[in-house]
């Protein structure tokens, strides 16, 4: 583990005695939706020992001439989901971007600083994108299907990346994808329909669906419903609850409320430092920092 | 009274009025509140002065002539001509030259004793127009005038007259292609007349030369358009296409999806100048370098029929003409198509290829194939190339190395040189003029139609 890593640990996680026991996990399901709200969520917190999926040290990100992200170090574990919160421009989708390598697609940005996935530095050269990204998935805002049917979507993956070694074999992985998803109901009848004519909820579990055709170990959601209704957000949600512990998850939200219930890490951001790393539960009831704080309880951002 | 000064007198009254309307407006200003600051009432008392009149004297100048000749006409001299169409005439245009100053005397004695009377004709109409004009202007700069008032709205009337010009504008530039196109179904009717519509439209035998004595050989032009029709498509729509697609895609993928900023920069004008080539400097390129290339190749491997004027090299050249405009069409449509599809491919660990690939392109597939489209319409109405280098025999055959013909290379042909205006080989061009019209009409509506079908897509 990394210095800097030890200190926040050992500021914020390694007080929870909980955290030791080995519980098993609850389901999802029988938790039910909301119940990953306030403390409770600590109950499923799985054993920390672990050596962390991810770590970022020292990141920072610049476009051109402005610095978007200052000095970010953080670790993200398999099995729990970790939210990144904050005010709008404050650079938590940019540091998520960071993970899976996405601000390489914008010619002005530069990244420096460490970030490794087991142990791996991705930004080595050693460190094949189109892998990395294989194996990191992402998620983004806006549901953006591709201008296909919703089997060719989901099979996208597996196709470029030669998962299927037959036709049955990539049917497989389409309905396993689309039934973890959650989205295999809807759609079984109609998958050589196109994608862009599902509804906005629908389209954004498709594209989950398509991130986890690929069989990816760490799946980065930015603020994945923000562009949809309550319904189709709490389904979005309930989906990631389901999610949890097979996938390592950072989520990017606007919304406090979301990330206490989905969430059991939580990172809070601003303009472009991030201020407080640790427990949703603590986060959310009694934050270290003022602007933390000053955050969480409304009175800006 | 001639045009031009009426059109000065016409721009007088309206500026007089003008500024009249402007300072009766600014006088009541200091008294009341207005509407409308006065130099809008300044701007309505003008533009009504002016534009009313202004259209009164474009609508009297091509009814002038006509006044003026049948009055000449029925005039004692005028009776006195004789009655035969083409002698009767070429007197009046003798006379109307001497009229204008532009000879001093003609051949027919009668048309120097004519000549004085068109200058009277002349410039009584003319008087009578202008002065109509100037009375149009004055009476309705009186009536804008009258209107100046605190709470007339002068404003909402110059946005009215404004808008009207502008809808004057761009009626003009559709009215003239109708004007154009009723004038290519005229003269295909009367070809019609000669030469039936089905051996037109399916004949494939075109040699329109038509015999001036009844015992010369080929006495009866033959004007089936089957070769043409199938030249033309062969030189515009495949090779020219095979040329321009591939490589105008590929460029346009190149500029928009590989090329650094500042090499996108410096490449796509260049291309673009491409497009500014004079299409007769194509011509030459393809009909004296590329043509030799292409038969000596044809002849190389085997190809005995290669001949210097070929579908070939015409096609070639063409393609390359037609790069630009593929290229940037493609360029537009790839552009339009939304990051975030291609953020979602790319996070999915697929290389920028297998995204331009399999994501882009197929989104952006129907706006590049509206831009082919346009493109073969552009390809097959094109004429300076294969005038030059595709050559006038009308062969029915799929071999690039044989010369073909197109449709526009042979209206040139029939229209070129003197022509009788009511033979059927010249009336031919006309309805050749029609087809093709027709062709890319045909082609820019479906285009448009895919296009704008995809542009809803991402809306």
């Amino acid at each position: 583990m990394l210095p800097h890593e030890e200190h926040e640990g050992s500021r914020l996680d390694t007080p929870a005695p909980e955290e030791a026991e080995q519980e098993p996990r609850i389901p999802a399901q029988v938790q039910g939706m909301h119940s990953g709200l306030d403390v409770n969520a600590t109950a499923s917190e799985p054993d920390t020992n672990r050596a962390p999926k991810m770590s970022a040290r020292e990141v920072s990100v610049f476009y051109g001439d402005k610095q978007a992200l200052k000095n970010v170090s953080i670790n993200i574990h398999d099995d729990r989901v970790t939210a990144f919160i904050g005010p709008s421009g404050c650079g938590k989708s940019t540091f998520l971007r960071c993970l899976n390598r996405m601000n390489d697609t914008i010619p002005s940005a530069r990244v420096t600083g460490q970030i490794e996935l087991d142990n791996e530095d991705i930004n080595s050269t050693a460190m094949d994108v189109v892998q990395l990204r294989a194996r990191v998935g992402m998620v983004f805002q806006k549901p953006n299907p591709f201008p296909k049917s919703i089997f060719e979507n989901v099979a996208y993956g597996p196709r470029i990346h030669g998962l299927a070694q037959s036709k049955p074999d990539l049917e497989q992985i389409v309905e396993k994808s689309l039934k973890r998803a959650g989205l295999w109901e809807e759609v079984k009848d109609r998958l050589q329909e196109s994608g862009t004519a599902l509804s906005g909820g629908q389209q954004q579990r498709l594209c989950i669906a398509r991130a986890i055709a690929v069989d990816p170990e760490v799946i980065l959601m930015d603020e994945p419903c923000s562009a949809l209704d309550p319904i189709a957000t709490a389904k979005i949600e309930e989906l990631i609850h389901e999610l949890r512990g097979r996938y390592a998850i950072a989520i990017v939200t606007h919304n406090m409320q979301q990330a206490a219930r989905v969430s059991q890490r939580t990172a809070f951001f601003h303009l472009g430092e991030m201020v407080e790393y640790g427990k949703t539960s603590e986060i959310f009831t009694n934050p270290h920092e003022r602007r933390t704080q000053d955050y969480i309880t409304g009175r800006y951002g | 009274m001639s045009l031009t000064l009426a059109l000065a007198a016409i721009l007088a009254v309206a500026a007089v009025v003008g500024w009249h309307g402007f300072s009766r407006a600014a006088r009541l200003r200091t008294a009341t509140r207005l509407h409308s600051l006065p130099s809008y009432h300044g701007a309505y008392a003008a533009l009504w002065a002016a534009i009313p009149a202004l259209l009164l004297l474009a609508a009297w100048s091509p009814m002038q002539s006509r006044l003026v000749d049948r009055a000449v006409l029925s005039s004692p001299e005028g009776r006195s001509l004789p009655a035969f169409d083409m002698q009767r005439e070429s007197i009046l245009s003798e006379a109307r030259e001497i009229a204008y100053g532009q000879r001093e005397q003609g051949f027919n004695p009668e048309s120097s004793t004519l000549a004085p009377r068109i200058r009277a004709e002349e410039s009584r109409f003319a008087l009578m127009g202008g002065a109509a004009a100037i009375l149009l202007a004055l009476l309705a700069g009186a009536f804008a005038l009258r209107r100046t008032k605190p709470e007339f709205r002068a404003r909402r009337g110059v946005e009215r007259w404004l808008m009207i010009l502008l809808l004057a504008a761009s009626l003009i530039a559709i009215l003239t292609t109708l004007g154009i196109l009723l004038s290519l179904m005229f003269e295909s009717l009367r070809f019609f007349n000669l030469y039936p519509v089905g051996s037109f439209l399916f004949g494939t035998e075109w040699s329109p030369q038509t015999a001036i004595r009844a015992d010369q050989a080929g006495s009866s032009g033959a004007f089936g358009s089957i070769p043409l029709l199938w030249g033309t498509f062969f030189i515009g729509a495949i090779i020219a296409m095979i040329v321009a697609v591939p490589l105008g895609l590929m460029s346009a993928i190149f500029l928009t999806q590989y090329a650094h900023p500042r090499v996108r920069s410096w490449l796509k004008p260049i291309l673009e100048i491409l497009a500014g080539v004079p299409t007769v400097v194509y011509g030459y390129f393809a009909a004296l370098t590329v043509a030799p290339v292409v038969r000596d190749f044809g002849l190389a491997i085997g190809v005995s029929s290669a001949s210097s004027e070929s579908a070939l090299a015409a096609g070639l050249v063409m393609g390359i003409m037609i790069i630009p405009f593929i290229s940037s069409m493609a360029d537009d449509s790839i552009a339009a198509v939304p990051q975030a599809m291609r953020d979602g491919s790319l996070a999915m660990g697929a290389t920028k290829s297998e995204t331009i690939r399999k994501v882009v392109l197929p989104a952006a597939l129907p706006g590049v194939i509206g831009g082919v489209l346009l493109a073969v319409s552009r390809a097959i109405g094109e004429t300076m190339i294969v005038v030059m280098a595709a050559g006038l025999a009308a062969n029915l055959t799929a071999n690039p190395f044989a010369s073909v013909t197109t449709v526009t290379t042979q209206i040139v042909q029939l229209l070129t040189g003197d022509q009788e205006f009511d033979s059927a080989k010249t009336l031919a061009a006309f309805a050749l003029g029609l087809a093709l019209f027709l062709i890319t009409l045909v082609l820019n509506l479906i285009a448009l139609h895919v296009v704008r079908k995809y542009q809803e897509q991402y809306e």
